[in-house]
């Protein structure tokens, strides 16, 4: 088996796709609207990402 | 007006039936039981996430949890998480009969590794219920 090892920010960004993917699917019916719930989704996982990075780089000051 | 009732009562009942073994499916194989209900493009979507994700989680070298009891939030991180992975279904079962096996180590890689093989057992569940809820018709 290959062994695989990504920065923190890589593995975050996978995460947020793969799992915006399976909730746009399973959260909305229509192809055009499950697309648009997977964007918003990954939109906001990235969002959480850089807010919540930035958060902890002000508190570890 | 009773013909259509016991028409409709018949409907319903049928319906009860069949989500069992598509939830069953879609928890051994990932994805599976979409293809029992005609609807290939979202299976072949939900078992490509999940089993992507599973690969992803064994690359990264992360680790199954083992059920354990002790405090409230271990309880609940060490119980829920092996339910998590249970939830993979034959991934997991496979992985385990092919003697996978995290090596000990502390590390980001080996974390998100974990946490990769527990999102995809999630993702299966959000697909198990997917299936029923189209099975039952509550949604199309």
């Amino acid at each position: 088996m290959p062994k695989m090892a990504l920065s923190h920010f890589e593995m975050a960004i996978l995460f947020s796709l793969l799992t915006s993917v399976a909730l746009g699917i399973t959260g909305k019916t229509g192809r055009q609207e499950q697309i648009r719930y997977s964007a918003y989704c990954f939109g906001s996982f990235v969002l959480a990402l850089f807010g919540l990075g930035w958060l902890m780089y002000f508190g570890h000051r | 007006m009773a013909t259509e009732v016991k028409k409709e009562i018949a409907v319903g009942e049928a319906a009860a039936r069949s989500w069992f073994v598509p939830v069953l499916l879609t928890w051994i194989v990932p994805g599976a039981g979409y293809f029992l209900i005609k609807c290939p493009v979202r299976g072949a979507l939900m078992g490509g996430m999940s089993l992507l994700m599973f690969l992803i989680g064994l690359m990264m070298r992360g680790a199954f949890f083992e059920p354990q009891t002790g405090d409230l939030l271990t309880s609940v991180i060490y119980c829920g998480g092996w339910v998590s992975n249970l939830a993979n279904g034959s991934l997991y079962f496979l992985a385990k009969a092919f003697g996978y096996n995290a090596p000990d180590v502390a590390g980001h890689v080996v974390d998100y590794g974990t946490k990769f093989l527990v999102g995809s057992g999630l993702i299966n569940v959000l697909a198990m219920v997917d299936v029923f809820e189209v099975a039952t018709r509550r949604k199309s």
